[in-house]
Formats: structure tokens, sequence, C-alpha cells
């Protein structure tokens, strides 16, 4: 790939940045030493970043692929004949439940269960839940009713009309709720250090804590950059997964 | 043969269909007709079982509908809707393929069916095969979908207003296509319409309804020379039936024997509303008539149009 | 639910405590009516056609909830009467449960018996002034949260004040930055693709990440200009925070304004030009009260927003609710946590309520 193509893949030159950081940071103690000379040691060395990025990562991915799979079970669910009742309610719930403050549910969790990666991967996946249950559910009501009249008709079961038409026509819709969520969940496990998860905003806490601005610096633009990878991956993901006859995902 | 005895549907305490009974011989095209509400849809729908019905029997090919799980019925009975319903994210040979692909035949003998099929419906395989329903028109999708109701080779097909949605001069050559079909393959079909033009032109038997009852059935010129009711009557156009009629009929019917007429012949196969269309174009009263092989066969006059 | 423990007891405010159920707590009265208010509304699910019974279920679910409420207090008063003064009764998973069912019941209720707004309004309010009156008589006082609050009285009024600030500073530049920007990008449509891309990634950016983001240069504009750090403008405290919140709030704002001017229908502008309408009166007349529910939407997205991000700006010195929150979990005690949390998700609910509502009367006006 030319130069000029490089920088027009925004994913790629980030996800090159991100990864260089992540490994050279302590490559650049010179920097932070010319820029805060008071701060020792001057590169955040509790624990490697990589180390860091993969306890986050793995906490991201429990709780989104939790969620993931409750969140389109539920929707089916609440799409059936034997579901329209609940429907109402699983709506409310999943309007109501936006409406708290990420940080609450992960606060509240607590109390519950404890310090460390637990609460955080449980007020993942339910504060995750809802944009991919909303969405799962909108994208389900959204498959025309003459394909599903049409499929019933030539002798398709209730469960292969789901996975042959319902669900990957529902798809588009359905990732751009996951990305929603999984965005979300790298900033709500940011916060998830203040209760004894390890991720990549503990560099951020520790700073904040000892008043060691580099830290604060160093984590948090780790943090960025782990949220604007994975937004920008997810973007190429629904790109390439676009069906050619299925309508285009909303932004 | 299809057999509805007696069949009722009852739906909000409204009847929606009404003791009906009705028997589609095998290869027939039977035209379901009337106006709207009047049950024709539900009836059809209730041919696969896509509506349970409250009353009565219905038998396909002389076995109970209900004693075959709903799903097997179906995919031995080709159905095809007037918004097609065609898999948007699947490709026309997907789509064509898709209930023999339930029945678990070969890739070779679902590839081989495909290609028949489009060439059927006079669409070139190579170029239609591989496109998806959002790049063809109206009228390919139409094909395509009936196509798809065709592809495991069932013995009935069922077809609910399919053309309704297509401009005319589309729909004029469907219907066209449908026919020919029928007639290549001698398929039982049954067919919903409004439309009773397009049923008279389609139909060999047809069935009126109205208000959940059967309101007549027989064939074609039955209904039109003989309105059982007021209602059919009024549905068949009351005078403008007797054009109808006229198309129905066939010149060889009531010609004369003799050669007082001049000027171009009709072939005797042609319908009365041909000859009468001729002779107001060359505003004469009597026409020649031809057999099939050109010899002369009579004459045939105005007064033997309305005789 | 009668089994697992309705309150928790603790000897003292720093050891975690032993459940307790209602039965013990010496509440056999409110046991029965507990278990009565909630086999009833049981009963109700399985009946819900008739609109008499939606409205019995949406009473019955109130007074469940009321019941729960006053049942906590109670058990309580009971349980600190029989222990030394430093001795903790707190709200368990018993309750927990109770209150969320009953209200998840109230709010289904009240959607099937299809209420109108004013209405649901009322009833909230009736519900507020039953919980707030059964405070002020002292239902609650014995609960360590109770407690908790009244230890810090003054400090909570001063964070909630705090809150509200961090709130409405956002929001108000945020509305004069992003509304002008967005009329920009409608008119000129080729602005619109570098503008979105930028908001996106900035919203994009995780709350503590862009908060720590902001510090360091705050810092050292502070360092530099010693002017600027008299004004509050610094590093830690409420500006990283403010600029933060009004940056997350720009993108919904941006998004909202173009939609709603976009979504006003092209012969409405063409009738009122024909007619002479100049395009101020056209703006203010015609588009502004067309636009106006998708435009409160868009507040309400942002509001709900910015009350949530502000919880954690109290991480980097900001203050506000999130004080609470966050020396709660330093502390492991439950009770700060619930008093941080509790009235932040109170305060995200009821301003979605009320701007919904605002949101119905506008777009009820405009609809024939």
């Amino acid at each position: 790939m030319s130069a000029p193509r490089l920088l027009k893949a925004p994913l790629l030159w980030t996800a090159a940045l991100f990864i260089a950081l992540l490994f050279g940071m302590p490559a650049l103690a010179p920097v932070f030493r010319w820029g805060f000379p008071q701060v020792q040691p001057p590169v955040f060395s509790r624990g490697s970043f990589l180390e860091l990025f993969l306890s986050h990562a793995g906490m991201v991915l429990a709780g989104s692929v939790a969620a993931t799979a409750a969140g389109i079970a539920l929707a089916v669910f609440a799409t059936r004949p034997a579901g329209r009742d609940f429907r109402a309610l699983i709506d409310t719930l999943a309007t109501v439940g936006q409406t708290f403050p990420p940080a609450a549910v992960l606060a509240l969790a607590v109390p519950a269960l404890g310090f460390g990666p637990e609460p955080t991967i449980v007020a993942l996946f339910l504060y995750g839940l809802l944009p991919i249950l909303g969405n799962a559910i909108a994208g389900l009501e959204a498959v025309p009713a003459a394909v599903l009249d049409a499929a019933e008709g030539m002798g398709l079961s209730a469960w292969q009309r789901l996975r042959d038409i319902e669900l990957p026509l529902a798809a588009p819709v359905i990732l751009a709720g996951i990305r929603v969520s999984v965005t979300i969940a790298i900033g709500t496990a940011a916060i998830g250090s203040t209760v004894g998860a390890l991720t990549l905003g503990t560099p951020i806490f520790d700073g904040l804590a000892g008043n060691k601005l580099p830290f604060v610096i160093q984590g948090a633009v780790l943090t960025a950059l782990f949220a604007i990878v994975t937004d920008l991956a997810f973007a190429a993901l629904q790109r390439r997964l676009q069906p050619p006859g299925a309508a285009p995902a909303p932004a | 043969m299809i057999e509805i005895e007696h069949v009722a549907k009852v739906y909000q305490g409204r009847r929606v269909v009404d003791d009906l009974s009705l028997t589609i011989p095998d290869g027939a095209l039977c035209v379901l007709l009337g106006p709207s509400g009047c049950g024709k849809s539900t009836t059809l729908r209730m041919i696969n079982r896509l509506i349970p019905f409250d009353a009565g029997e219905i038998r396909v090919g002389g076995e109970d509908i209900r004693r075959v799980p709903p799903e097997e019925l179906r995919r031995r009975i080709g159905y095809a809707i007037q918004s097609t319903g065609l898999f948007p994210h699947w490709r026309v040979e997907d789509n064509i393929a898709t209930v023999p692909r339930l029945l678990g035949w070969s890739q070779q003998r679902m590839r081989d069916r495909v290609t028949e099929l489009l060439e059927l419906f006079r669409l070139d395989p190579e170029t239609y095969r591989h496109k998806y329903p959002h790049q063809l028109s109206g009228g390919e999708q139409q094909r395509v979908g009936v196509a798809r109701a065709l592809a495991a080779d069932p013995a009935v097909l069922l077809m609910d207003e399919p053309f309704a949605a297509v401009d005319p001069i589309v729909r004029d050559a469907l219907q066209g296509e449908i026919a020919r079909i029928h007639r290549a393959t001698g398929k039982t079909i049954v067919f919903v319409t409004h439309d009773i033009d397009e049923a008279l032109r389609l139909a060999t038997v047809i069935a009126i309804m109205e208000r959940g009852r059967l309101a007549q059935s027989g064939v074609p010129l039955e209904i039109v020379e003989n309105p059982a009711s007021e209602f059919v009557r009024e549905f068949v156009g009351r005078e403008a039936a007797g054009l109808k009629s006229l198309a129905l009929r066939k010149v060889s019917e009531r010609l004369q024997p003799g050669d007082g007429a001049a000027g171009e012949p009709i072939e005797a196969a042609a319908s009365l509303r041909d000859a009468l269309a001729a002779m107001t174009a060359r505003r004469t009263d009597r026409l020649p008539v031809v057999d099939a092989a050109g010899n002369p066969a009579g004459v045939i006059t105005l007064a033997d149009l309305v005789r | 639910m009668i089994g697992c423990g309705f309150v928790t007891l603790a000897p003292n405010r720093l050891v975690s405590g032993r459940p307790v159920t209602l039965w013990e707590a010496g509440g056999a009265a409110l046991v029965v009516a507990i278990a009565a208010l909630a086999a009833l509304l049981l009963i109700s699910v399985f009946v819900t056609a008739q609109r008499l019974v939606n409205w019995a279920a949406a009473l019955i679910a109130a007074a469940l909830l009321l019941t729960t409420l006053a049942a906590a207090g109670s058990a309580a008063a009971q349980l600190a009467a029989g222990t030394p003064a430093l001795a903790r009764v707190s709200l368990g998973a018993g309750f927990w449960v109770l209150f969320a069912v009953s209200a998840l019941a109230l709010i289904d209720a009240m959607q099937r018996v299809e209420i109108g707004g004013p209405a649901k309004l009322a009833v909230v309010a009736a519900l507020a002034a039953a919980c707030v009156g059964m405070a002020e008589a002292g239902a609650f006082d014995a609960l360590s949260l109770a407690l908790e609050y009244r230890n810090r009285r003054a400090e909570f009024a001063a964070a909630l004040g705090r809150h509200a600030l961090l709130v409405a500073a956002a929001i108000g530049p945020a509305l004069l930055v992003g509304f002008p920007l967005g009329v920009a990008a409608l008119r000129r449509p080729g602005l619109q693709s570098p503008v979105f891309a930028v908001l996106n990634l900035l919203q994009t950016i995780p709350s503590i990440a862009l908060f720590g983001l902001l510090l360091a240069p705050l810092a050292a504009l502070a360092a530099a200009a010693p002017l600027l750090a008299a004004f509050g403008i610094g590093g830690i405290g409420p500006a990283p925070a403010i600029i933060a919140l009004i940056t997350y709030a720009l993108l919904p704002v941006v998004r909202s304004t173009v939609a709603a001017f976009g979504s006003v229908d092209a012969a409405v502008i063409d009738a009122g030009r024909g007619m002479g309408m100049t395009p101020r009166q056209l703006f203010w007349q015609a588009e502004l009260p067309l636009a106006a529910p998708v435009l409160l939407a868009g507040l309400r997205i942002i509001t709900v927003q910015a009350i949530g991000l502000a919880v954690v700006a109290a991480l980097i010195g900001a203050g506000g609710l999130g004080t609470f929150v966050f020396q709660g979990l330093g502390q492991y005690a439950g009770d700060l946590i619930l008093l941080g949390a509790l009235p932040t998700i109170a305060l995200a609910l009821a301003a979605d309520f009320l701007l919904q509502m605002l949101a119905a009367t506008t777009s009820r006006r405009t609809r024939p």
C-alpha cells in the first residue's frame, strides 16, 4: 500500500500508533522527565501496559460476549408471539436502564459483589445489554412482513426463518448496537480501576491519587486510543459485512 | 385435486369464510375472484395452512391437510405472493433454490433446476442467477418469485394477486407467461385476483366469492353468460359482459356456410371480439372465414355475432 | 423473598452486616401485608386484559412500593431499638428486589392503562410527595443511609448544587456552540462529513480519558498564567470536567439540530415562502415549532448524559454527587455509595421524565 493510501486508512495508523505506545511507552521516559522533572518514576511502572491492556480487553470481551448473547436472546423472545406481552416491559426496562449513569451501575455492583474485576464485568454486562437489546429488537422488527410470509409459505420452520432470514437481515443493526455497547464498555471498564480492576485506566487513577500527571497522560492516551481503534474496527467490519441486498446500517 | 368442504373461518366474530365448498380438478387453473374482503386470499392461505380453518375439511391429492406437518405440506405446494417476498440478502439462484435446499437436493441438481426455470421464464440464466433482488425490475422480480414457487416441481401452485403491483404492460406479459407455463406443465394452479379480465383470460374455472361465500363457480363463459345472481352480474360488468362474452367465444361457433364475403379472411379459431374489431375497422358487416390450413370455411356476419 | 435478607444489621460502620429477614425484624403485620399485595400483583399479571384490572394493578404496585419503603423504615427502627448506638441497619437484597419489582410493575401498569402526560405527572408527584412525607415524619430515620445523610447534610447539599452546576455549565455552552454549528452544517452539506467525523471521534473517547487528557494542558496553562488559576481554571477541579462535558454534549446537539430541521417538510417551507414570509418569519413561526420535538429529544439526551458523566468528574476534583460514590468505594462504605448513586439515578430519571413530558406537549400542538 502506498503512503497516501495508508494515511487514508485511519484504522491502520491508529492501530499502529496504539501498538507502538503500548509497547514503547517506557521509551518515552526522557520526554516525560523533561516535561515533569519532579515526578519519579516518569513512566507508570506498577505493571506493563500490555498487562493492563490484556486485563482491560479481557473484561470488555467477557462482558460484551455475555451481553450480546443475552441481548439477542431477549430480543428474539420479545419479538415472538410468546413474548409479546413482555415486549412493553422489556422496552421500558431498556429505556429506563439506559438513563442510569454507567458509573453508578458500577458503583452499585460493588456492595453486592465486592471489589475486583467481578463487579466491573457484571456492570459491563448489565449496561452493555441495553443498546444491543434495543437494536436487536428494532432490527428483527424491520424484516419485511412479505419476506417472512413467503418464507413461512414455502415451508421454512420457525427456527429456519430465524436463522436464515431474520437474523441475517437484522445483523447490520445488531452490529451497530454491539459497537455502541463495546465502546461504552471500554470507558466503564476504565473506571473499574477504582474498584480494583486492572485496566488501562489504572495509571490515570494512580496518577490522580499520587499527583503524577505523566501517569494520567499515559493512561488517558492509551485508553482513548483503545476506544478509537475498536470503534474504527467495528466500522470497517460493518462495511465489510454489509449484505448487498439488505438496507444499509444506521451510522 | 383440491377438495374444500364446508370450510369456515371466523375472525373477531366475523365469518370471513362461510361454509365454502369447492372442488378444483387436477390440472385446472382455478381463479378465486371477488372484491376486497370477500375471503379469497384467506381461502388460498388455508390451503397451505398459513391460516387455520375453524370448520370443514380441506384435502389436497386426497389427503387431509391437517394430517401432514405444516412445513412438509408447504414444501409440496408452490406459493407466490404479490410483493414477491424475495429474500433480499440472497442471490436469485439461492432464492429459487430455497425449497430444493430444504428438501436436500444435490448442488448439481439445484443448479440445473435454476437454469431450467430461468430459461422457462425467458431470463438468461448466466446473467440473472447471480443478481440480487434489488437489482431486478418489478416484472423480473415477479418472474423470479413464481420460478421460486415452482422450483421443487410441486403439483399445486398457489398465487395471491401476483401481478397486481406491476404496470399494465408487464402484467399482460406475465399473464401470458403463466398461461403458457400452465399449458406446458399441467399443474393445478389456484390464482387469487380481483380483476375480472385477468380471471377471464387465465382461468379454466372461476370461483366468485362474496362476503365469505361462494357466489358462483364454473367455466368463464358460464359466469359471463349466465350469472347466478345480481352480485355476479354486477361484478362481471352488466351490459359490458356482452363484450367479454364475445372475447370468449370463437368464430367457428357462429360461422355460416357460403362465400358471400370479400376481403382478408379471419381464422375460425379467432374470437368473436376479434371478428367484431375487424368488421368495425373495415366498415363491413361480413367477413370470410378460413380454417387453420388456410382453406375457406364459410362466412361470419354481424348478425351472427349477436345471435 | 421472605427468606432472604430484607435488611442487614452490622455492629458498626466498618464491618459488613448479617442479613435479617423482615420476619425477624419484627414486622409480622408488614410481612402479611407485603405478601398479600405481592400475591395480588402476581394474579393481575395473568389477567391484564381489562382496563379496570390494569388500574387496580397500578394501585397495588404503588401500594406495594410504599409499603416496602415503610417496612424498611420500621424494620430498621425496631432493630435499632434493641442494639447499641453504633449499630447500622442498611437496606438488604430482599428490600431491593421488592422495590425493583414493585417499581417495574407500577411503570408497566401505568403504560397499560395508557394515561396521558399530565396524569402520569400527577401520579409520580403523588408518590414522591408520599415518600417525602414519610421521610419528614421520620419513618426512615433508623436506616443507616438516613444516618449517613444526616451526618453529611451540608456536604450533600453542596455536592448536589455542584452537580447541577456542572450539568448546567455543560449544557449551556454546548447549545450555544452546537446549535449554530448544526445550522451551518445544514446550510452547507459539505461541512457535515468533517464535522460529524471529528465529533464522532471525540465521542468515542472514554470520559475518564478525556478528563485526563485535558488535565495536563490546563494545569500547564494555570502554571503559566496564574490569573487564570484565580478564576478556577486549572488542572484538578471543575475546569477540565466542564470542558469535557461540553465536548460530549456537542455531538448530540449538532446531530439533533441537523435531524430536527432536516425533518421539516419541504412543502411547508415552500408554502410559507409562497405566501410571502421572510426567512426570519419562516424560521420562528414554522421551522422552529416543527423542529422542536426532535430538538427537545436531543436536549433530553445530553442532560441525562451530562448527569451521568458528572459523576466521573468527581475523580478529578470537580465535586458533585460522584464524590460520595468514590469516597464510599474508597472506604468500603456501601451507604456512602448509595448516598451518591441514588440521587444521581433519581436526577437522571426525573430529568428524562420531565423533558419527555415537555417534548410531548410541543409535538402534540403541531400534530393536526
